[in-house]
């Protein structure tokens, strides 16, 4: 069924008591042409463009738990495409501009709102910093303004620009940047990908892959045995653990991200807004909460909590930006666990193993490249050539040195 | 999270800084595979969901390199002793 105005009054006159399903809950079948293990974001996704722009109809999407159970809920929804380096800028200015048409393509409502993301500088060589990341931009077609503090304060007049140890002098902004519902992308892309036919098979967690002469033949699953001669993982922070069932050891480790929210206040924060002394980046839902996050725990961890420590580091960095949050009384806090690779860029790449495909190393940046992701995973599984906005993404970059270290801190993912 | 330090006692993780895998060797520097072995050595992880043995040290404290084994999936500390006293034979 198609949403539209007409269907919404026509349900509501019958009481919103014979909306169809959204999406499928498919049983697994024996065969198919290509199983993604993983049904977070960027596997649904995945799924979608797989069927939709390459017309493979027999796909699935096996996911341990239910679908949107892992980090597409588990983020602060900002979405942007503010990056440095010339071969990360491509992909997520790829996945802003689906962002920007998703609704009229699904038909689903993500509530994509583009009211815009501001860094901010608190130093002349931050600044400089700044102007340098805003014209990579800019050469690659991207919008971004270099605001001085006035511009800044007329934009944020909440912020503390009095702080003499961290004084605002600017920042970069970027107006098409923003936020979308999180939960409502899983949904969207399942219901889009249900409607071409793709299985959505939930409670099914991979506990081998089936390996015939260096070539995947099928995935062992807690439903049964699934064959096909393409899979593709898209497990975000158990990618080691799923990859390590099919020999491989990667270049990731699990980390634990916190974020938080508060109870609900009137509009207050116009937009994203990011600390730029310590790491810390706030924005508003619809619903009127704080949404908030900082930087990871910072050891391994599959736990999907955190500790106290991260979050008096975030509670600083809250208060040193804007001191009226103070008063705020934290809600609920969630953790999620990251996929870090070891130079802060993800992979999207085909594996040793023939037919076995990986998308994983997202660090904290998973939720924005979602639709990006999804689109250039797809054009991989279903030509083998990887996409011209994800080429640079490979997973032998480790190995030949050619790493995309956007905060060139090295091996060493606890401080990405 | 709190950290049994050998030497200071139980003390909470704010005071130790992270290092990461303690499982893995430096390679010798003119093996025969060199370039293969430093590239496994700097970028790959066996990132268990479990026990995981990994260096912190106690900076805030007695400035001691620990590895300590903690299971990924609890935060739970079940071992904590000086790097220093690594016995051949651990991993």
């Amino acid at each position: 069924m198609r949403y539209s105005l007409f269907s919404l009054i026509a349900n509501a006159a019958t009481g919103h008591k014979y909306w169809p399903e959204a999406w499928r809950d498919a049983a697994p079948r024996d065969q198919y042409d290509v199983v993604i293990v993983g049904g977070g974001g960027h596997g649904l996704a995945t799924a979608y463009y797989l069927t939709a722009i390459h017309g493979i109809r027999n796909v699935a999407v096996i996911e341990k738990s239910w679908i949107g159970s892992g980090n597409v809920g588990r983020n602060t929804t900002i979405i942007r495409s503010n990056y440095l380096l010339d071969g990360n800028i491509p992909l997520y200015e790829l996945s802003l501009k689906l962002w920007e048409n998703l609704e009229q393509e699904l038909n689903f409502n993500v509530m994509v709102s583009q009211r815009g993301v501001l860094n901010l500088c608190h130093s002349d060589t931050q600044r400089d910093a700044y102007a340098r990341r805003g014209n990579a931009m800019r050469l690659h077609g991207v919008d971004a303004e270099l605001l001085d503090r006035d511009r800044v304060r007329k934009l944020a007049p909440f912020l503390d620009y009095e702080n003499a140890r961290f004084p605002i002098q600017g920042g970069l902004l970027q107006r098409r940047g923003g936020t979308v519902r999180h939960d409502a992308v899983a949904w969207g892309y399942a219901r889009a990908a249900s409607a071409h036919g793709v299985d959505i098979v939930q409670n099914c967690e991979a506990t081998g892959f089936r390996i015939e002469a260096g070539q995947v033949v099928g995935v062992e699953t807690t439903r049964g045995s699934i064959g096909a001669r393409k899979i593709a993982l898209a497990t975000a922070g158990a990618t080691s653990r799923v990859a390590a069932l099919a020999g491989l050891r990667l270049p990731i480790e699990s980390h634990v991200l916190q974020a938080f929210v508060s109870e609900g206040v009137k509009p207050l924060i116009p937009g994203v807004i990011t600390f730029g002394a310590g790491h810390f980046y706030i924005s508003q839902s619809d619903k009127g909460g704080l949404v908030f996050g900082g930087d990871i725990d910072g050891y391994n961890s599959y736990a999907q909590r955190g500790n106290l420590p991260a979050v008096e580091d975030v509670c600083e960095g809250g208060m040193a930006l804007m001191p009226m949050i103070g008063r705020v009384r934290l809600l609920r806090s969630w953790g999620g666990v990251m996929d870090m690779s070891m130079d802060g860029s993800p992979i999207i790449d085909a594996t040793p193993v023939e037919g076995l495909y990986l998308n994983a190393g997202w660090c904290y940046g998973g939720f924005k490249a979602i639709p990006g992701s999804g689109y250039c995973y797809a054009h991989l599984i279903a030509t083998g050539e990887p996409h011209p906005a994800a080429a640079k993404l490979r997973l032998d970059r480790f190995a030949t040195g050619d790493v995309l270290d956007e905060k060139g801190v090295g091996a060493q993912p606890n401080l990405h | 999270m709190r950290i049994p330090c050998p030497f200071c006692g139980l003390r909470d993780a704010q005071e130790f800084s992270y290092l990461g895998d303690a499982t893995r060797a430096r390679p010798e520097a003119n093996a025969p595979d060199t370039a293969r072995a430093m590239f496994e050595y700097v970028y790959l992880r066996d990132n268990p969901a479990g026990p995981h043995h990994e260096y912190w040290q106690h900076v805030s404290g007695c400035r001691a390199w620990l590895i300590l084994t903690r299971d990924t999936r609890t935060h739970e500390i079940l071992k904590a002793a000086f790097a220093s006293q690594r016995h051949e034979s651990a991993p």
